[in-house]
């Protein structure tokens, strides 16, 4: 085995970790702690990017892009919360999904007629361009790298709130009881309103992180929003720490599964037939690996009421 | 009482809505041939299909509307990027609309799953784009015509430019639908060299290459052949040159950077791009007067320069109007339709070509490299002839 | 006699018609078009049928129920594929396939209950899609096409007829209607319904409430199946891209639409969705902007509005004031 190869791959699979983690925090606490599942989580994700890149194109700036993207998507997920989404609280799940996924197709058009049809592409910042020797002889992209350091450092921000700050406590409240904190006089309504404004913002930053290698195209949020819930469904809904162990996780089996498994199918397969069953069945291994944590544990890996 | 108020109430909504559904359809004009394009006008992939229309509209405003003296018509149909909604609008073409020949088509998987629905029909289907090998040799269909290149063939001229170059040890990535495994089965055939590492992406949902980059990295390859066509080939020419084999290992495309991404690799200042190899049947300044006017009449009305899926469609008209004239507007003579057809008697902007007997062309393959022009605007020049004259392996297969 | 003669009755009467009708209006109309699209609408209203007896009366959310379609319709390119084109192979693998299928997703999710059964149903849907692309042999992310249609080698009866194949499709609907209206009524279903408003006083009262939905869900699963080897016939196509996520999530929508729990909502709502998205996409152009092309921009906050203010469906148009089931 080529261990260079190896830890590269690794890389790889926690730059994805890192930028599910970054969706599947929003996504866990609006669904922990207001009962709402958010399909279209993935569209201020999308939307972040493009407000990111067109303020990247306008000043040349790729840090006034992600300050753009998150504060864009912050103001878009509030504004969309407050006209749309409110009504749907006191409703089954069933409905918040559909009205969510009218919500993908509505953003996912606009975004198509506002921007160019194939969507924006912006450069890469020139203080994170090319590529880093790493110990090991790993020669590894300086720009992948610093989304893995950003997402560290939120990650660590996030649970400095969640478990340091008296609206981290709240929030822990509300997930773990929320008929209970209302009834002991938090303000329900403000509070979800604040939760569902930080998770686009999230969202949004991933967006804008991820846009130099991606670029910013319509519907970008769709491919990544189901694996985000496979995510906080592994970890256990409402639980930030689960989400990015499981986030990890998952990002580590698609990376890796996506390099090595058509390897491993060599060994029974044609290289014909092996080479379009790997990526696909790389793909699989996320929603089987969700299906044995759901048998053991139900509730997830770390349901919140247990810490 | 209420109720039936109620009733009348939803039938005055609903009623109306489906009675304007068959009349509208019977306020059509039926003095003019009507021609049939699919391509895709909505969804991210849009930007190919909006190109061709453009060049479409272009050719309809060449020839003034008219094939000789017939006066003919273009109706669009819009495939969302789905072999299904595809089938649905060619559909709606043929039946509704009436179309007398079918056009069009970017997807290979689009156009297996509509042919059927054409050919049925009893239509004339010329591909503006998708050339995918069945159709080219076991399931070729005398009603059937490309007027693009069958997908193996570019990819074999690019085997035969890595020969040339001295590539000993090649690396492949292509996205894993009919076009891609055409693609690779292309280049492998020409290719005298080792193929080191390949990798089918999932399309179109993959857009982020970085296990496939370490893996192509860790191989150490001569060189990274790719086919990743519309907003993909941006996405990846980016991550390439992040990837650590930008400037080592070079890159050879088909299909991949053209005038659709290269605007946009100028504005991200991807200086990588310029002077990269790809091989086409095609290019901007190929020499002669049907290209020159073309190009000059297609920058002049949309301000850039066409892409190839431009210059085929605008072919692709240009090719049916020499039918429809061939026939005196009588859509109905299949048989001498078919015969015109074969006989493809019209200035294309390749120059020269053949039908050949399985109705894909018989044509030039070119070397073509990124430069800018006069204006340091980036776009594609001809090099050298690679294969001239060539016909596709799988019509030996067809049996008309 | 009572219950057709009321405002629904009547309603429902006249789309079975206007259904019945439309090739014999198209034809006279000389457009050929049109039966095509009903064809489309009747199969999915079909599944919707399907859907609606275990997500309306049954509570089970299940998100992933276009894997049924997909099933059905590989079963038959698969068979096709291999030149086996006899009907009755095609619609016994259809069925057994399901079957099968259904048995394992159903006896699984069923464990799981609320936001993890749609979670876990759609995993499993997700879960197949990936399976078939990974198959070479089967057309992966191309899909197949199917050359020659199911054959019941009877000689007044061929698929390859317009005519027929419709009219097959139609008395296909009002048989899953009637068969719906079966269970919905008998002892079983209402076990079924009586487990999804109180599983455990229906447990207290003896029922074995899992078997009960576990037969219910496989039952969902042949007649969505059987929708699929419809769809199959009339595409002479079958991709993945039947059985993604955002199909199931359309067959939802239908259900919603047309009035969950009715017997007759699902068809109202999948012929509605059908003609939308027949057409949005023709909206004239305005101001050099194709509207038609962005019919989506109209169509989002449709589904939106529709969950807010409309939640009860079509059906619910012909409910007196008041009276709710």
């Amino acid at each position: 085995m080529d261990w260079v190869l190896i830890a590269e791959q690794t890389l790889n699979g926690v730059q994805l970790g890192i930028l599910l983690f970054l969706l599947a925090a929003g996504l866990t606490l609006t669904f922990g702690i207001m009962d709402f599942v958010n399909l279209a989580h993935g569209t201020m994700y999308m939307m972040g990017a493009f407000f990111g890149a067109t303020v990247m194109l306008a000043t040349k700036s790729y840090l006034l892009g992600i300050a753009a993207g998150v504060a864009g998507s912050m103001l878009l997920g509030c504004l969309v919360e407050r006209v749309a989404l409110r009504s749907l609280y006191e409703r089954n799940h069933l409905d918040q999904v559909l009205a969510t996924f009218g919500l993908i197709l509505f953003f996912n058009e606009l975004a198509q007629v506002i921007w160019p049809t194939d969507g924006l592409t912006v450069p890469f910042p020139t203080w994170l361009g090319g590529t880093v020797m790493l110990p090991l002889g790993i020669e590894y992209s300086k720009f992948r790298l610093a989304i893995i350091g950003a997402g560290l450092l939120v990650a660590l921000g996030l649970w400095l709130l969640v478990t340091k700050t008296r609206l981290g406590m709240l929030i822990r409240a509300g997930a773990s009881n929320r008929q209970m904190a209302g009834a002991l006089g938090v303000n329900i309504p403000l509070l979800f309103t604040i939760v569902f404004g930080v998770g686009a913002g999230l969202a949004g930053l991933a967006g804008m992180l991820i846009t130099p290698i991606l670029g910013a195209t319509a519907g970008m949020g769709e491919v990544i929003i189901i694996q985000t819930f496979v995510v906080i469904v592994i970890g256990g809904i409402g639980s930030v720490r689960g989400a990015f162990i499981a986030a990890i996780i998952t990002g580590l089996i698609i990376g890796l599964g996506r390099s090595f498994l058509d390897v491993l199918l060599l060994t029974f397969l044609s290289p014909n037939a092996a080479e379009s069953a790997g990526p696909a069945l790389s793909s699989m291994l996320i929603y089987i690996f969700m299906a044995v944590v759901l048998f053991f544990k139900p509730q997830g890996l770390f349901p919140p009421k247990s810490g | 009482m209420r109720t039936a108020k109620k009733l009348s109430q939803i039938s005055k909504v609903l009623l109306p809505a489906v009675a304007l559904s068959f009349v509208g359809v019977t306020v059509a004009q039926a003095d003019k041939v009507k021609i049939g394009f699919v391509t895709t006008l909505s969804t991210p992939a849009a930007v190919i299909g909006n190109d061709m229309r453009d060049a479409v509209n272009l050719a309809v405003k060449h020839l003034g509307g008219k094939a000789g003296d017939v006066e003919f018509e273009v109706v669009f149909g819009d495939d969302e990027f789905n072999p299904q909604k595809g089938k649905q609008a060619t559909e709606r073409l043929i039946k509704q609309d009436k179309v007398d020949i079918m056009s069009g088509y970017i997807w290979s998987h689009v156009l297996l799953a509509s042919s059927k629905t054409v050919l049925d029909a009893g239509k004339i289907l010329i591909s503006a784009n998708a050339g995918p090998s069945p159709l080219a040799g076991k399931n070729c269909n005398k009603n059937f015509f490309n007027i693009s290149w069958q997908n193996d063939q570019t990819p074999m001229a690019m085997g035969e430019v890595l020969n040339k170059k001295g590539v000993k040890s090649l690396y492949i990535m292509a996205p894993n639908y009919a076009a891609g495994k055409n693609m690779v089965a292309g280049v492998e055939r020409t290719f005298k060299g080792e193929i080191v590492g390949k990798d089918m992406t999932k399309w179109p949902d993959q857009i982020d290459w970085s296990a496939e980059m370490s893996k192509a990295k860790a191989a150490n390859p001569d060189g990274v052949f790719i086919f990743y066509p519309g907003k993909h080939g941006g996405a990846f020419m980016k991550q390439y040159a992040e990837s650590g084999l930008g400037g080592k290992v070079p890159l050879y495309t088909v299909f991949t950077v053209d005038s659709i991404g290269l605007p946009k690799f100028q504005s991200a200042n991807m200086e990588a791009v310029l002077g990269s190899t790809m091989t086409q049947f095609w290019a901007p300044d190929l020499d002669n007067a049907a290209n020159k006017k073309f190009v000059d009449g297609f920058k002049a009305e949309y301000g850039k320069y066409p892409s190839f899926y431009a210059a085929q469609s605008y072919d692709a008209i240009n090719y049916i109007a020499s039918a429809i004239k061939a026939v005196g507007g009588d859509m109905s003579k299949t048989d001498d339709l078919r015969a015109a057809l074969e006989a493809a008697d019209f200035a294309s902007v390749r120059g020269d070509f053949k039908m050949g007997p399985n109705h894909f062309p018989i044509q030039n393959f070119y070397s073509r490299e990124v430069v800018k022009d006069a204006d340091g605007v980036w776009t594609t020049s001809i090099r050298d002839v690679v294969l001239a004259n060539h016909q596709d392996t799988y019509a030996a297969e067809c049996n008309m | 006699m009572k219950q057709l003669m009321s405002a629904k009755g009547i309603f429902a009467i006249s789309v079975v018609l206007l259904c019945a009708l439309v090739p014999l209006i198209s034809a006279a109309l000389d457009n050929t078009y049109w039966p095509g699209v009903f064809m489309r609408a009747m199969i999915w209203a079909i599944a919707a049928i399907s859907l609606n007896l275990i997500l309306g009366y049954g509570g089970m959310v299940s998100f992933g129920h276009a894997l049924f379609l997909g099933v059905g319709g590989y079963a038959v390119g698969i068979l096709a594929y291999y030149e086996i084109d006899s009907g009755w192979i095609h619609l016994f693998a259809v069925l057994g396939s399901c079957a099968i299928i259904g048995l394992i997703v159903g006896a699984v999710s069923l464990r799981t209950r609320g936001v993890y059964f749609i979670m876990i149903t759609m995993a499993l849907s997700q879960m197949m899609y990936y399976l078939i692309i990974s198959i070479d042999e089967y057309g992966s992310d191309d899909g197949l096409v199917i050359y020659n249609r199911s054959d019941f080698g009877l000689s007044f009866f061929s698929l390859d007829n317009p005519n027929t194949l419709y009219y097959t499709i139609f008395f296909c609907m009002l048989g899953a209607l009637w068969l719906c209206a079966r269970i919905v009524g008998s002892r079983f279903g209402n076990v079924i319904r009586g487990a999804a408003s109180n599983e455990t006083r229906m447990q207290a009262m003896g029922f074995p409430t899992y078997r009960y939905r576990l037969t219910c869900f496989v039952i969902s699963g042949l007649i969505c199946g059987l929708a699929g080897m419809l769809s199959a016939n009339v595409e002479s196509f079958i991709s993945p891209d039947a059985l993604h996520w955002t199909k199931s999530g359309e067959l939802i929508f239908m259900v919603v639409l047309g009035g969950m729990a009715t017997l007759f909502g699902p068809v109202a709502g999948a012929l509605v969705f059908w003609l939308l998205s027949e057409f949005l996409p023709q909206l004239p152009e305005i101001n050099g902007f194709r509207l038609g092309e962005h019919w989506h921009l109209i169509f989002g906050p449709f589904l939106l509005l529709v969950i807010i203010f409309f939640r009860r469906g079509i059906a619910s148009l012909f409910e007196r004031e008041g009276a709710r089931p």
